[in-house]
């Protein structure tokens, strides 16, 4: 089997693995008690804690663990709503951000806050210019990715961050898919809140973390106990914690190497791909993406009839997010870059990962080949194209 | 997700292609909801469907409806082949998610189209056929 569906989730790694282990029957206390024996789990929890704050320059007590990324938006966005409701009542975010913060943003709307999405150019970076007439003097939050989950393209936060600091505007980012595979430093971007998730990052589904820069006014998001100072009730995931911790902690330590080695693997599936598969297409920002995606259209053919055929050959892909496969609308984010429809249903997501080979990606593209050629050979579009070709 | 019989004629798609002289084409759906098929006959002097070939653009229960339509109407008479509806290739391919039922509209609605084209080729009315829809969104939105 090859893997290059990374940016959906990412196996958990031996040393990750390892860690947490002792975290199910040994160390097995609620870090909260006050007994001696808890103190271990919550030592666990600390250590933990000051790896993923060092990931991105942060504090380790700005850092609040949630079960994960969209948790981690929900709380982001709907907190600060909630918080400066007085002050204003409008949010600006873009049209390309994962549907943990459009459709929490879309829940606020009903509650009555003003939402502006803005868009973005035709490798989906969001437009500075639009950006910056959408604020009013009622905006209290400025939410936009670090980069984009479907098609790689990494946004310019240091921009977006000095608008929003210079306005006074606080500024959240889902960086879900950036943390521990970009560099990303809290202070030099501005950021005021961050979401990020384990999972991502060869630590365990089921664990992910808000940053909350020290200062910054918001409500708690879950009622109850008094864990991560008030402002998240609910039993700390110990494992889940420590898993996350070490994962951060290689990432760290293997930024810039994992960068390296999977750009050079990224560039090499994009030339192929797009030097011989005809009327192919890369979406998204060719150099300024994400190390490990790459995104195509193919065009007169559709993207799941490609990915049935890629999972029979052993190849596990997608078509942009998993989290909208059940949905039969192509993606808001190429649509959101200009492409038309029939060309947006034949997308494919492809993500490494620091394990993927060069022979994985040279099957791939032989195997896609085929298929691709295959798929042509039935489809009704091609036909039309080729007989208008001729004429 | 798919039965065992969507896979098969996913994978081994029955009468794809096109015929050179077709009697009746017909070409349903549209690339907004992401499905397009088209329906080549060849009906002979008694009226019987001698060969039938299909394009489609589109999921793999697409795939899979239209070939299991060009099966089903294959060697039959216009009326039967009038009879094949989107249920009869939903069960004949023993079902499709919900999602993907609209495929089988358009299975139904490929065929319909093609014998509307052979129709009108020839100048005749086939009876109980009614002028096919173009959109296949108004088909779904009419019956629900």
């Amino acid at each position: 089997m090859i893997y290059l569906d990374n940016a959906a989730t990412t196996k958990v790694s031996e040393e990750v693995f390892e860690a947490m282990k002792p975290y199910f029957c040994e160390i097995y206390a609620n870090p909260s008690a006050i007994y001696g024996f808890a103190g271990k789990s919550m030592k666990g929890v600390d250590e933990a804690r000051g790896q993923v704050a060092s990931l991105i320059g942060a504090k380790a007590n700005e850092i609040y663990f949630t079960a994960g990324g969209s948790e981690a938006d929900n709380w982001a966005i709907k907190a600060v709503a909630e918080a400066n409701k007085d002050k204003g009542r409008h949010i600006i975010t873009s049209t390309i951000e994962h549907h943990a913060v459009l459709h929490t943003c879309q829940y606020l709307e009903k509650q009555g806050f003003e939402v502006t999405y803005v868009g973005v150019d035709e490798n989906g970076t969001i437009k500075l210019d639009e950006l910056k007439a959408a604020i009013r003097p009622d905006t209290i939050l400025i939410s936009v990715m670090a980069a984009n989950n479907e098609i790689g393209t990494i946004e310019p936060l240091k921009e977006i961050g000095a608008i929003a600091r210079e306005h006074k505007i606080l500024f959240h980012t889902d960086a879900v898919q950036a943390y521990g595979h970009i560099p990303l430093n809290v202070d030099e971007l501005s950021i005021d809140l961050l979401s990020a998730s384990g999972h991502k990052l060869h630590a365990p589904k089921g664990i992910g973390f808000l940053y909350i820069r020290n200062g910054v006014k918001i409500g708690s998001f879950m009622q109850g106990g008094a864990q991560e100072r008030s402002r998240r009730a609910g039993t700390l995931n110990t494992a889940g914690i420590v898993g996350m911790g070490v994962a951060a902690k290689r990432a760290e330590e293997h930024l810039q190497a994992n960068m390296d080695k999977q750009i050079i693997l990224r560039d090499y599936l994009i030339e192929r791909v797009l030097s011989e598969i005809p009327y192919s297409r890369l979406n998204g920002e060719r150099t300024n993406r994400l190390p490990g995606n790459v995104n195509f259209c193919f065009r007169f053919i559709e993207g799941e009839s490609l990915l049935i055929l890629l999972d029979q050959k052993g190849i596990c892909a997608s078509s942009g997010s998993a989290c909208t496969s059940g949905s039969l609308d192509p993606s808001h984010v190429l649509l959101a870059i200009g492409l038309p429809h029939e060309i947006a249903h034949g997308s494919l997501r492809l993500t490494l990962s620091e394990e993927t080979t060069k022979e994985e990606l040279d099957y791939t593209v032989d195997e896609l080949k085929k298929i691709v050629e295959r798929l042509r050979s039935m489809s009704p579009l091609y036909e039309d194209f080729v007989k208008s070709e001729k004429q | 997700m798919y039965s065992e019989k969507v896979m098969d004629h996913f994978n081994n798609p029955r009468n794809v292609g096109e015929l050179e002289n077709p009697s009746g084409v017909g070409t349903v759906g549209n690339a907004k909801c992401g499905d397009i098929m088209r329906m080549y006959l060849d009906i002979d002097d008694t009226g019987v469907i001698q060969d039938v070939k299909f394009k489609t653009f589109g999921c793999g229960a697409a795939v899979a409806t239209s070939s299991m339509a060009t099966e089903l109407v294959k060697g039959k008479t216009i009326q039967e082949a009038l009879e094949v509806t989107n249920k009869t290739v939903m069960e004949a391919l023993d079902g499709l998610p919900p999602v993907k039922v609209h495929c089988s509209l358009l299975a139904e609605e490929a065929i319909h189209a093609a014998l509307w084209d052979y129709a009108e080729r020839n100048q005749i009315t086939i009876e109980g056929l009614k002028k096919p829809v173009e959109d296949i969104e108004e088909l779904e939105h009419s019956e629900t």
